[in-house]
């Protein structure tokens, strides 16, 4: 792939302004979060062509986005972040992407790194067993027809109903873990036959659960509102989306809006942009489908969380409270939500598509759930197997430049087939475990794909939005044992 | 032309570029290559068959809409799929036999899952033979 050789202004350290005279049809100007050595990087590939064919969709505001984590994705930037008005401008089932709701939960627990060191492999087998994963991976929940829309409409509050969990889980979950707007009938058969076996599934790719330890604390006081309270504590993460379903919902509202941009008369850079406006049908119909995958979404990571408590008890032979396992927050990084934000002294509905972003709002935002309301909404970012995740907080300079929105992970810098031509899974296994961490893959292939040296170093992409402003750092861990799907 | 498909580089997913002496045979090497980045497909027999009919509004939309057939047919009915006939093609039509086996864990090592093939950098091209190009989320 050729290097990107457009212009960049440098605005300061951290942000560069593609303007909106680098191509015809761009309606505002783009904007890459970066230090001066990640740009060298972004621009090796045509990352920010992407960026810069974000800003042509109809009705967008302000500036097409890019957060430090951003890598060439399809249509959009993985690592973007788009707001459209909701009057008149577009939807884009590509701003959201085919993982729909893809995202990360954080629980937090009692254990000392000491007392789950001698029992990590242990811990790591019985979580692998108790929580499917892998490709086409099936659950242990079998739904029938109405069941399925239950959860579509419902969420994790569906779970929580079925004892999967407990109502302070849905608290600390964006929009309480049960998005509202959903309708059922705008999602095909198809994605209820994919979706249906698949719920409480971790699946395959870069989906993991991993065991971690906290490695630095940054902010004392705010760390203690979640919970973490030292370094040393051990914490569980979990990272995993729609599966099946939401692939097929995206796919299905795709082949309708290819048809709705001839329709309307939009004129895209690229196919996978494809959108329609907000308030057509077609808009409408893939909000409400959109809103079914997330809250799908929401409904396994739930299932998940109970599954994983319960290894937990077997393991350490004490109860949940007795644990402390309780939930820190989740964030989805694949989401379309439609959003009251700021733009040049005016207020407006915004659509706000973040496709590898996280929701960053600051203390004090009324989606902030009651106990962050003054520390602000927890960001939760993972890192690779090899490195580090961190914990961050949103901030009201994200509200004011980013649409309350910060980075989602590290990065990939490898393509895959780079990472697997020089690494083997085998090796890779082997290296974590000579450093302490202990991996259990349903595929050697993907965990040599999914390889520390595949990605950017997340370190760098989160003191990037902490120096921006547009986050801030609380607390890092590191991983101590870790399931790939 | 020997070569039935290559493999493109891409950061975050993969994509191919497959080929053919005639477009039938390059959509049918483009399935080739799809199964062929999940599993060994030298490791999958043929024994079963599903007929497949999609439409689109093009060439380039049908190759996706086919393609995403194959990957739902896989992953709700457990199929991999190793041989393609491909009987019918117009510009908004494609009629298939798709020949393979029910997945075994036992024999079947799936190496990566593909869920769903995108939109971009989608191609279809006649020169010197046909290629098609399309990316794959995975």
């Amino acid at each position: 792939m050729a290097r990107w050789e457009g212009q960049l202004k440098k605005i300061d350290d951290y942000r560069w302004e593609i303007p909106q005279s680098y191509k015809a049809g761009m309606r505002v100007p783009g904007l890459i979060y970066a230090d001066k050595a990640m740009l060298d990087h972004i621009r090796e590939d045509q990352t920010p062509e992407q960026v810069a064919n974000v800003a042509c969709l109809p009705g967008i505001v302000a500036r097409s986005l890019a957060m430090p984590d951003i890598h060439w994705g399809y249509g959009f930037p993985i690592g973007g972040v788009a707001a459209t008005k909701v009057e008149d401008g577009v939807i884009s089932p590509g701003g959201v992407g085919y993982d729909i709701n893809c995202g990360v939960r954080l629980l937090r627990t009692d254990l000392k790194e000491e007392e789950v060191r001698p029992k990590i492999e242990e811990l790591i087998s019985e979580l692998y067993r108790a929580i499917p994963s892998g490709v086409g991976s099936e659950g242990k929940l079998r739904l029938g027809q109405k069941e399925i829309d239950k959860v579509l409409l419902m969420g994790a509050r569906w779970a929580v109903e079925k004892g999967y969990g407990e109502a302070r889980d849905l608290e600390v979950t964006e929009a309480n873990g049960s998005m509202p707007g959903g309708d059922p009938r705008c999602v095909s058969t198809k994605a209820k036959q994919r979706g249906g076996p698949q719920l409480g599934t971790l699946g395959s790719g870069n989906h993991f659960l991993e065991v971690q330890v906290v490695e630095e604390i940054y902010e004392p006081a705010i760390a203690t509102v979640m919970g973490i309270e030292r370094v040393g504590q051990v914490l569980l993460l979990i990272h995993t989306g729609s599966r099946g379903f939401g692939h097929q919902v995206c796919t299905d509202h795709l082949v309708t809006m290819g048809a709705a941009v001839q329709r309307y008369g939009i004129h895209l850079p690229d196919r996978q942009l494809a959108c329609a406006p907000v308030k057509s049908p077609e808009g409408k119909d893939y909000f409400a489908a959109m809103v079914c995958a997330a809250n799908y979404a929401w409904a396994n990571r739930q299932c998940i969380t109970h599954w994983a408590r319960e290894c937990f008890t077997r393991v350490f032979g004490r109860s949940r409270r007795e644990l402390g396992l309780e939930m820190v927050y989740d964030v989805a990084h694949n989401i379309a939500k439609m959003e009251e934000h700021r733009v040049d002294g005016k207020r407006l509905s915004l659509c706000v598509h973040r496709k590898g972003a996280t929701r960053a709002f600051p203390a004090g935002h009324p989606e902030v759930p009651a106990i962050y309301a003054e520390i602000g909404q927890p960001v939760l970012i993972p890192g690779d197997m090899g490195r580090y995740s961190y914990i961050l907080v949103g901030t009201e300079r994200a509200m004011e430049d980013t649409f309350g929105s910060t980075c989602h992970g590290a990065g990939r810098v490898w393509s895959r087939s780079a990472a697997k031509r020089s690494l083997r899974g085998a090796d890779v296994a082997r290296e974590l475990a000579q450093r302490g961490i202990i991996v259990k893959a349903g595929s050697m292939a993907s965990l040599a794909e999914e390889a520390s040296e595949a990605y950017k170093d997340v370190t760098m992409v989160v003191e990037v939005t902490h120096r921006a402003g547009i986050s801030r750092k609380v607390a890092k861990a590191r991983p101590m044992g870790v399931v790939k799907g | 032309m020997s070569k039935r498909f290559e493999v493109i580089e891409h950061t975050a997913d993969i994509g191919i570029a497959a080929y053919g002496s005639d477009l039938k045979q390059a959509f049918a090497n483009a399935a080739y290559a799809l199964f062929s980045l999940m599993v060994d497909l030298k490791k999958v027999g043929d024994n079963l068959y599903r007929e497949v009919e999609v439409t689109a509004e093009n060439q380039e939309e049908l190759l996706v809409a086919w393609l995403n057939e194959l990957i739902y047919l896989f992953e709700v009915e457990g199929v991999l799929f190793k041989r393609f006939r491909v009987d019918e093609l117009t510009a908004t039509r494609l009629k298939s036999r798709c020949y393979g086996e029910a997945i075994d864990p036992l024999r079947h090592k799936i190496r990566r899952g593909v869920k769903a093939a995108t939109y971009h950098m989608l191609k279809v091209e006649k020169d010197n033979g046909f290629s098609v190009q399309v990316l794959f989320d995975i």
